[in-house]
């Protein structure tokens, strides 16, 4: 081991540090530890596991798709111009990041809901009622993922000044073609991390998903749903440890795929 | 002082306890018995359904019982039982079927359960009924959103039986995990149509209205009551049991609606 220029660390530390590293890690061992080979091969060869398994796929790709259409423009705003009330439109933007879920799941539903103006427009016009339906569920996890997508496409905007796109201007590039050439091509990375953040939140969503869209197979019953309702709802605890696992994987997935973003050594 | 006194009293009923003998199955109290008075505080876990009638009894108990505090916990039977057997702190547990207060009896968590309350179920729909529900087969139409408790749970599985006996086979929007989250999805007006315990639409009078489900068709839910082994409150968890079968608990669910036991 190599010690930085202030030398060993206090060895006091150690045991509160190890205490947080347990914490973590305790758990996710009790998981793997009630988790059997059988289990798992059922769950992953049951339709009722992969139709909750496909639906999440589904709707948080959805749901990214949804918040990179809308969160980059916004992203873009918040970096390069100079609005009024740019801090309080940031603050509102990172809301969702600590708000509880479920209280976005009310909001949610209260706004759109079928006996809300919104709702009874979309339900008499459309015949589309949010509640209980695919699409529900999707706004849902976009409401809850979409800061994550923005502040990280944000702050790779601010990581670097304009002066590529300011050089382009100067060559005669035209606002929309110097977006897409030169904006869009430098903001790849973050944009990338952005995505899977919110992709991570989305496929995680519970509170939200549950309140608003309510829980049911094929249309709205999520993973994490399909966890929940098999521990708390028929009391299927080796069913809803397997499904957490497969949450567990893909979570890991994202984390090795983000790696250099964030378990890199810090410079 | 009130966490004081409990932990005086868990220490006293303990000593009772040990002191009756081997057995620490609670007797099943006899309807009759007032004896021992409400004392300390005891946490009762409960069926969702069973919400406004536990909760007006409680001041009711609280007056004849100076010092008594309740603690209740609602939310589906079978949640209930997830929790009891995980080892949530609780002293008695209400639920609103058998099925899932016999798993607790098999595991050995709680003493013998007693019935002490019934009820029927209904269709709930918004007030004045306007989408014109009025029998089980109404919830087949493709243009009616119904919403179901999931199997697991007691109304889920007591609708489930209710549609099967009426010979209707229902799509539900959404399957929730106790009978009030279903209740509350037709309150807010995104379901037309949702099967619940009559008491949960007599509960909500002015948001729903209530279709009656013909006896024939109907089925009767008993909701047993068992004081958990666990507890350390034994003395106040039976008297708990009795007022809920014959005392002043009884009379909030025959006002609430409840059926007699």
């Amino acid at each position: 081991m190599r010690w930085g220029a202030a030398g060993r660390p206090l060895l006091g530390l150690y045991i509160p540090a190890a205490v947080a590293v347990l914490f973590i890690l305790v758990p996710l061992v009790g998981l793997l530890a009630h988790a059997s080979l059988a289990d798992i091969g059922d769950a992953l060869t049951s339709t009722a596991a992969l139709t909750s398994l496909r639906l999440s796929l589904e709707c948080s790709l959805l749901a990214v798709i949804v918040s990179a259409i809308v969160g980059v423009p916004l992203a873009y705003l918040l970096a390069r111009t100079a609005m009024r009330g740019r801090r309080l439109l940031r603050g509102l933007v990172l809301l969702p990041l600590v708000l509880p879920p479920v209280v976005g799941g009310i909001a949610l539903q209260s706004a759109f809901g079928r006996s809300t103006p919104i709702g009874g427009v979309l339900h008499s016009l459309f015949g589309v009622t949010l509640p209980f339906s695919t699409a529900g569920a999707v706004m849902a996890e976009a409401f809850v993922g979409l800061p994550f997508l923005v502040i990280t496409v944000e702050a790779g905007l601010r990581q670097r000044d304009a002066g590529f796109e300011e050089v382009a201007a100067t060559l005669g590039a035209r606002p929309w073609r110097r977006f897409w050439l030169i904006t869009m091509p430098l903001l790849a990375p973050s944009l990338t991390a952005g995505a899977a953040l919110c992709w991570a939140r989305a496929l995680g969503e519970f509170g939200a998903t549950i309140t608003f869209a309510g829980s049911f197979p094929g249309t709205t019953e999520t993973l994490p749903l399909a966890a929940y309702s098999a521990f708390e709802g028929s009391g299927a605890v080796s069913r809803a440890i397997t499904l957490s696992l497969i949450l567990l994987v893909i979570s890991v997935s994202v984390l090795v795929g983000l790696r250099d973003r964030w378990l890199g050594t810090v410079a | 002082m009130p966490r004081r006194s409990r932990g005086l009293l868990a220490f006293l009923a303990v000593g009772l306890l040990a002191g009756c003998g081997s057995s620490a199955a609670p007797s099943t109290p006899a309807a009759t018995a007032t004896a021992v008075p409400l004392s300390g505080s005891l946490t009762v876990l409960a069926a969702a359904s069973l919400t406004e009638a536990f909760n007006d009894a409680e001041p009711t108990l609280q007056a004849a019982n100076p010092g008594f505090a309740a603690t209740f916990s609602f939310a589906g039977s079978q949640q209930l039982v997830t929790n009891v057997i995980n080892g949530a702190p609780a002293d008695v547990l209400a639920t609103a079927d058998q099925t899932t207060m016999e798993k607790l009896v098999t595991a050995g968590l709680v003493g013998t359960p007693v019935t002490f309350t019934r009820n029927r179920l209904e269709i709930a729909v918004a007030p004045a009924n306007p989408r014109g529900i009025h029998t089980l087969a109404d919830l087949a139409r493709s243009d009616i959103a119904v919403v179901l408790a999931a199997p697991a749970v007691p109304a889920g599985n007591f609708a489930k039986q209710v549609l099967a006996k009426a010979n209707v086979t229902v799509t539900p929007k959404s399957l929730e995990l106790d009978v009030k989250t279903v209740l509350e999805k037709v309150e807010s007006g995104d379901a037309d149509a949702a099967i619940v315990y009559a008491t949960d639409v007599a509960a909500a009078a002015g948001l729903v209205t209530g279709v009656v489900i013909p006896d024939a068709q109907n089925i009767v839910a008993t909701y047993p009551i068992a004081v958990v082994k666990a507890t350390l409150n034994a003395a106040a968890a039976a008297a708990f049991v009795t007022e809920a079968v014959s005392g002043l608990i009884q009379k909030a669910l025959l006002k609430r609606g409840f059926l007699p036991p």
